[in-house]
């Protein structure tokens, strides 16, 4: 029977041909900890396993401090504390403070294609952009992963997106998804996979794929993919790893099964998500002019050299408006060399931006760069939610990185296709 | 399993940043973090609402984030199970891992009233509203998880297997 590439990756993690609707008992290839949902990780491992007990595979587990970094309160320290014992202990690696959003050092340094994964953070759906099977859980469910390496899962249906046309001037990934978030609603994939495929998806960037699968999360999905091709291939090769596999095999079969998507994306403007929820998506020229407090560039979203490479060249030689604080924060410390070594960081702080270390800054909500009452941040991240970025009687707006650097420029939200 | 209940009402789409925001997630324990429950929504939630309520709520309940101090502090308040529409994934693996009872409904939603007293019979999926006297279907839940729920969450069971 035809198979997606979803029940591929779970066939070979179960040992036996499954499809979608099965219930299986999967191998984890790879598990991913962070600072803020460890804690209680490792707790659930702790109750599961026993106090003296190893994880079932400290190879295959990884942890990145990414939420509150550097400490932002002794509560913090504390907590980094404890984390880097446990990690220490058990033989862990821990990129500890030093490497950036956990979800960047994944792709960057441990995911490969057809590996299937499990992260406590609800986006790391990202991975999916290399053509894994990626998927964010809680932390019970991380407990019994890191105690037995395994997982129960009902093997999810698919959703193919099927994105064709051409893209307008600034417009990217980050528009292409938030479209797709409109159109289908926030629980429009609820429990499926989301697999972007079509002529656009086929030409995009690792970047802007990755922007995609992301947040397929902000429509329920409970995983973002694209299947591999050559430009996940030279991907891995920029990243120094060499994927030994055959991505031939990491293909949904002709004639597997789908629910369709279809989206021309020719003729669209640059999308922006309106407060308070992602799937409020409008063309920019709806909100244009809004006035604005805040601008974040960064995030696992949008936070790779790519992404401050467009916010770079429009902010060139121009200056932040005086009612805007803008805060830009590169995704892994990776991404921050690639744009200082070609002057993305010089241009930024010459505007007058406020250029952080790598972290999930702003987006986390409840570290720093918030916002007060009554303020709007216009943001490059992956949520607009109720108090997602400080005062709940704040506004946040969500936008590609050239919305987020035009509006900057201008201190309301502005259409970067206007600027001059 | 039977539970009788008192009924909060929410709407759709409430996400895991309202159920408990980001800034409460490191406070030392889940007691602490459970004052802070629904806090952009209804600041006095954590007071007023007691052991035994049933939450109600529309479509995607608990979308967002990961964090299962979302339920955690549901269940530390008392509530005895979520009635929604429908839920969004990880909330849903969540409660069960905890063993926080969810039903999906997609009628009781529409004429429940705050306050009105539901009685839940989970094994077979119904829902009387004692104040309409109305018996809604509810997605009946798999063996597998009720063994959990029965269990009292994913840990006890799993303790419990090996």
């Amino acid at each position: 029977m035809p198979q997606t590439l979803v029940e591929k990756i779970f066939s070979r993690a179960s040992g036996r041909d499954v499809k979608s609707g099965d219930f299986v008992f999967a191998d984890i290839d790879l598990a991913m900890i962070h600072d803020i949902t460890a804690p209680l990780a490792i707790k659930a491992f702790r109750e599961i396993a026993g106090n003296e007990a190893k994880v079932w595979n400290a190879d295959k587990v990884i942890m990145a401090f990414d939420h509150q970094v550097p400490a932002d309160s002794v509560q913090a320290a504390e907590n980094h504390k404890t984390l880097r014992n446990f990690t220490k202990e058990q033989g862990i690696l821990n990129y500890d403070v030093r490497g950036g959003i956990a979800h960047q050092l994944m792709v960057e340094n441990h995911v490969e294609p057809g590996m299937l994964i499990v992260g406590a953070d609800s986006h790391t759906c990202m991975y999916g952009a290399l053509g894994a099977f990626a998927t964010g859980i809680g932390s019970t469910d991380m407990g019994c992963v890191l105690a037995l390496g395994k997982l129960w899962f009902k093997v999810p249906e698919s959703i193919r997106f099927n994105v064709n046309g051409r893209l307008e001037k600034h417009v990217y990934g980050k528009d292409i998804v938030l479209k797709l978030i409109g159109m289908v609603g926030a629980d429009g994939a609820n429990y499926k996979a989301c697999i972007y495929a079509g002529e656009v998806v086929e030409r995009l960037e690792m970047s802007d794929r990755m922007t995609m699968c992301n947040m397929a999360i902000e429509m329920g999905g409970k995983a973002g993919i694209v299947e591999p091709d050559k430009i996940t291939l030279d991907y891995l090769k920029s990243v120094g790893r060499e994927f030994k596999g055959d991505i031939k095999e990491l293909r949904s079969d002709e004639g597997a099964e789908f629910q369709e998507v279809e989206l021309d994306v020719t003729g669209m403007e640059p999308q922006v998500a309106v407060p308070h929820r992602v799937d409020n998506v409008v063309g920019v020229s709806e909100v244009e002019g809004t006035k604005v407090d805040q601008v974040f560039i960064g995030s696992c979203t949008n936070g790779r050299y790519e992404d401050l490479k467009i916010a770079a060249e429009i902010l060139r030689g121009e200056t932040v408006a005086s009612n805007i604080r803008l805060i830009v924060i590169p995704a892994s410390r990776r991404e921050y060399q690639k744009a200082l070594k070609d002057g993305l960081i010089d241009i930024f702080v010459e505007a007058g931006g406020l250029v952080e270390a790598p972290c999930c800054g702003p987006c986390m909500g409840g570290s720093f760069g918030l916002i007060a009452s009554g303020e709007v941040s216009v943001s490059t991240s992956n949520r607009n939610f109720v108090g997602r970025q400080g005062s709940p009687e704040g506004k946040i707006y969500l936008v590609n990185p050239a919305v987020a650097a035009a509006t900057a420029i201008y201190g309301e939200i502005t259409d970067p296709g206007k600027i001059k | 399993m039977r539970i009788v209940g008192r009924c909060w009402v929410f709407g759709d789409n409430i996400d895991t940043d309202v159920i408990l925001p980001t800034q409460y997630l490191l406070l030392p324990d889940v007691k602490s973090m459970s004052k802070h429950a629904f806090e952009p929504l209804r600041p006095n939630f954590s007071n007023e609402v007691k052991k035994g309520d049933i939450i109600v709520a529309g479509r995607n309940f608990g979308c967002g984030s990961s964090r299962e101090q979302a339920p955690a502090v549901l269940k530390e308040l008392g509530v005895a199970a979520i009635v929604a529409k429908s839920f969004a994934r990880i909330f849903y693996r969540n409660a069960i891992n905890l063993g926080l009872p969810v039903v999906e409904c997609s009628t009781l939603y529409d004429e429940i009233g705050e306050g009105d007293i539901v009685e839940i019979d989970l094994e077979n999926g119904k829902i009387l509203n004692k104040r309409t006297g109305r018996i809604h279907e509810a997605t009946k839940i798999p063996e597998f998880i009720m063994e959990i729920f029965r269990c009292g969450g994913l840990v006890e069971y799993m303790r419990r297997d090996s």
